[in-house]
């Protein structure tokens, strides 16, 4: 059993909901990613999503991008990711899942993106510009190689659609909250909560619905939460206080904003 | 070898929809209305009336005799897309995809632009039929061509100076995804080059196939046949698929002509088909000027409308399918067509359009005197004066 699915079992067991966190690979640099892991590990995250970083990431809002830019203008490349993503896999068993875009799994060639860094210890993928549409051939090698694929719903998603999508899904179905890029600060609207209820009642309990955009206090995953999601993704956030704290903080500081996050996923 | 219109978006394994989820029902809304009003008499009959009232057309076929006379070969004749309303074969487009947007209900369009053509063009049809614009161009575009994001705003549109990345074409087409990803119930995009998720590159290429269409009937006209070579510049490849689809079936040779920069050998240019490699960039699988990773190259190329790391589709396709052939022109070469057009013909085109000239006298002189190459001048050249300016000062001054 993947890691993820085995994660999503156990806090089943327990009643519990997971929090997933994204952080860039890289950024601020190779040590600071390193110790927001160690932070987000200590602080309760459930799963880490590590962001490989794209020349156009245009899913993205400002601080995913910024994050990116200075991950690669630092060097940040694949060679240097799978290094990264080795020293991780000495600390921790925690689920890691790969997020970038498709085409530097393209250029590459999918089968052997996947087993390269399936082989370091990646667990699943996300690639907003991968359309089920295109998908066979990303599916094809994922499948070989035993990679989890979970692919993005929107609230403007038809429900035949979320069908097909979660048919091709694996580990989690990850539900895009609101119209927009990563990292809006805006109030949650009634269709975000249509949107996770609906999309709950399609998938029926077959695999867990995580929902990220957006979200980034512990009152939100609240809201979130209380609507029927079973994992909330939190990215911006966390990039933000990295931005801000210097580098013998990021560690401390990750870990106690992940304990907010993480006790906010549980009910009362 | 002609594709009417691509299976499931793909013209042989290129095209196709890499979009964010949120986009999909965009998309899918788009080709519905597309394909219900392509062949709608009345949308047939008020674009048709719109392009020739309004933006002009048809436009001439010069033959341009100087011109001819001093490569000293085949006939060499223009395409005068210049002489269009705004300057550029742009408005062709922004017209037929306003109608479009019109009949879907969107009254907010937003739209990409690197030299700032389709901007203008976009902002003159927004203007023309009751729509609200809104412009992303690259912040450093928006300094090299001061002049066109003035018109801009006099046209009524509100202009979005892009700072991510490169703050070049690809930026600005970055972030108007994102602001249709955000606006996706209002909000439509007009984008302004044969590129994008299906039905984009398909329906740009129906807009702009305008200006094949009427070269097919004039040269029947001057020289009872088809023309024996066309060419045209390629950056996204909108004038010229609009120039090459109508011709693909008839015996014509095809030539498109790309940003060769300062060489393709320095690494500094656009020449996507010529130097490029597959890849996927802003929805579509195509050429790209991409690193052996898949990061998206820098570009670089004299003329801003050509400074695009990507291509059209359909080009990728007829490049593989070896029906069109794609070379590059280098910035020198088409300052130098730029400065002889407008010597010889009084005729001053836009840096992107003078590659194609600068192509077309070098095949013209080994072409025999009975034969005819028509090439599509895109764009007129007041826009560009002052960055030949800047460039002849830069090279005098490097000589000495």
């Amino acid at each position: 059993m993947s890691r993820i699915k085995s994660k999503f079992q156990d806090l089943k067991s327990k009643n519990q909901k997971a929090l997933i966190a994204y952080i860039m690979a890289g950024f601020p640099n190779e040590k600071g990613t390193l110790s927001a892991v160690r932070g987000l590990v200590k602080g309760g995250a459930d799963i880490i999503e590590l962001g490989m970083p794209f020349s156009d990431p245009l899913a993205d809002g400002p601080v995913i991008q910024n994050a990116g830019f200075h991950a690669l203008q630092k060097g940040m490349n694949f060679e240097k990711f799978l290094v990264l993503v080795k020293k991780i896999r000495k600390e921790t068993d925690i689920p890691l899942v790969l997020m970038t875009y498709t085409n530097l799994l393209y250029r590459q060639g999918y089968e052997k993106f996947i087993s390269t860094v399936k082989k370091v210890g990646i667990d699943g993928l996300i690639l907003p510009d991968m359309s089920v549409d295109e998908s066979k051939d990303f599916l094809q090698a994922a499948k070989k190689h035993k990679m989890d694929t979970i692919f993005l719903i929107s609230p403007n998603t038809s429900s035949e659609r979320i069908k097909k999508i979660a048919g091709v899904s694996s580990g989690f179905l990850y539900l895009v909250s609101v119209f927009g890029t990563t990292g809006g600060q805006q109030q949650f609207q009634d269709y975000t909560t249509h949107a996770i209820k609906n999309a709950k009642k399609i998938l029926d309990s077959k695999i867990p619905l995580g929902v990220g955009f957006g979200v980034s206090n512990p009152d939100q995953v609240r809201f979130i939460i209380k609507s029927g999601a079973d994992a909330i993704i939190v990215g911006s956030a966390f990039l933000r206080l990295i931005e801000n704290a210097p580098s013998e903080k990021i560690e401390g500081k990750i870990e106690s904003f992940t304990k907010s996050l993480k006790k906010a996923t549980i009910s009362e | 070898m002609k594709l009417k219109y691509p299976k499931n978006g793909k013209f042989g394994e290129f095209g196709g929809r890499y979009i964010p989820e949120t986009l999909v029902p965009a998309v899918e809304e788009l080709e519905e209305a597309y394909l219900k009003y392509k062949d709608d008499t009345e949308f047939k009959k008020e674009l048709r009336y719109y392009l020739t009232q309004y933006a002009g057309r048809p436009t001439p076929l010069y033959l341009a005799k100087n011109l001819t006379e001093f490569a000293g070969g085949a006939k060499i004749y223009l395409k005068r897309e210049d002489l269009l309303h705004g300057g550029a074969h742009k408005i062709n487009n922004t017209l037929g995809q306003g109608l479009l947007a019109k009949r879907m209900k969107k009254k907010r369009i937003i739209a990409e632009t690197g030299a700032g053509q389709h901007g203008v063009a976009t902002a003159m049809a927004c203007s023309a039929l009751g729509l609200h614009g809104e412009v992303y161009m690259g912040y450093k575009d928006t300094q090299r061509q001061k002049l066109n994001v003035f018109r801009m705003n006099l046209l009524g549109s509100k202009v979005h100076p892009v700072k991510e990345g490169t703050q070049t074409l690809k930026d600005a087409i970055n972030e108007a995804i994102r602001d249709w990803i955000t606006n996706v119930k209002t909000t439509y995009y007009l984008l302004g080059s044969a590129v994008g998720p299906h039905p984009y590159p398909v329906m740009v290429r129906d807009f702009q196939s305008v200006i094949g269409n009427e070269i097919l009937v004039q040269m029947k006209e001057l020289e009872k046949k088809s023309p024996d070579s066309v060419v045209a510049c390629v950056g996204g490849g909108s004038n010229a698929i609009g120039t090459f689809y109508p011709l693909i079936d008839e015996d014509t040779k095809m030539f498109g002509i790309e940003a060769g920069g300062e060489g393709i050998k320095s690494g500094h240019h656009s020449a996507t088909l010529v130097g490029g490699s597959k890849g996927i960039l802003h929805g579509m699988l195509t050429y790209l000027l991409q690193d052996k990773e898949g990061q998206i190259s820098e570009t670089h190329s004299i003329s801003a409308g050509l400074d695009y790391p990507g291509v059209g589709p359909e080009h990728s396709y007829l490049k593989d399918a070896k029906r069109v052939k794609y070379d590059a022109v280098n910035d020198k070469e088409a300052v130098e067509a730029f400065l002889l057009l407008s010597k010889h013909e009084g005729i001053i085109p836009a840096l992107e359009s003078a590659h194609a000239i600068a192509y077309a006298i070098k095949i013209a002189k080994n072409m025999p005197k009975s034969e005819s190459i028509v090439v599509t001048l895109s764009g007129r050249g007041d826009k560009d004066v002052e960055e030949v300016g800047r460039y002849l000062s830069k090279n005098v001054k490097n000589k000495k």
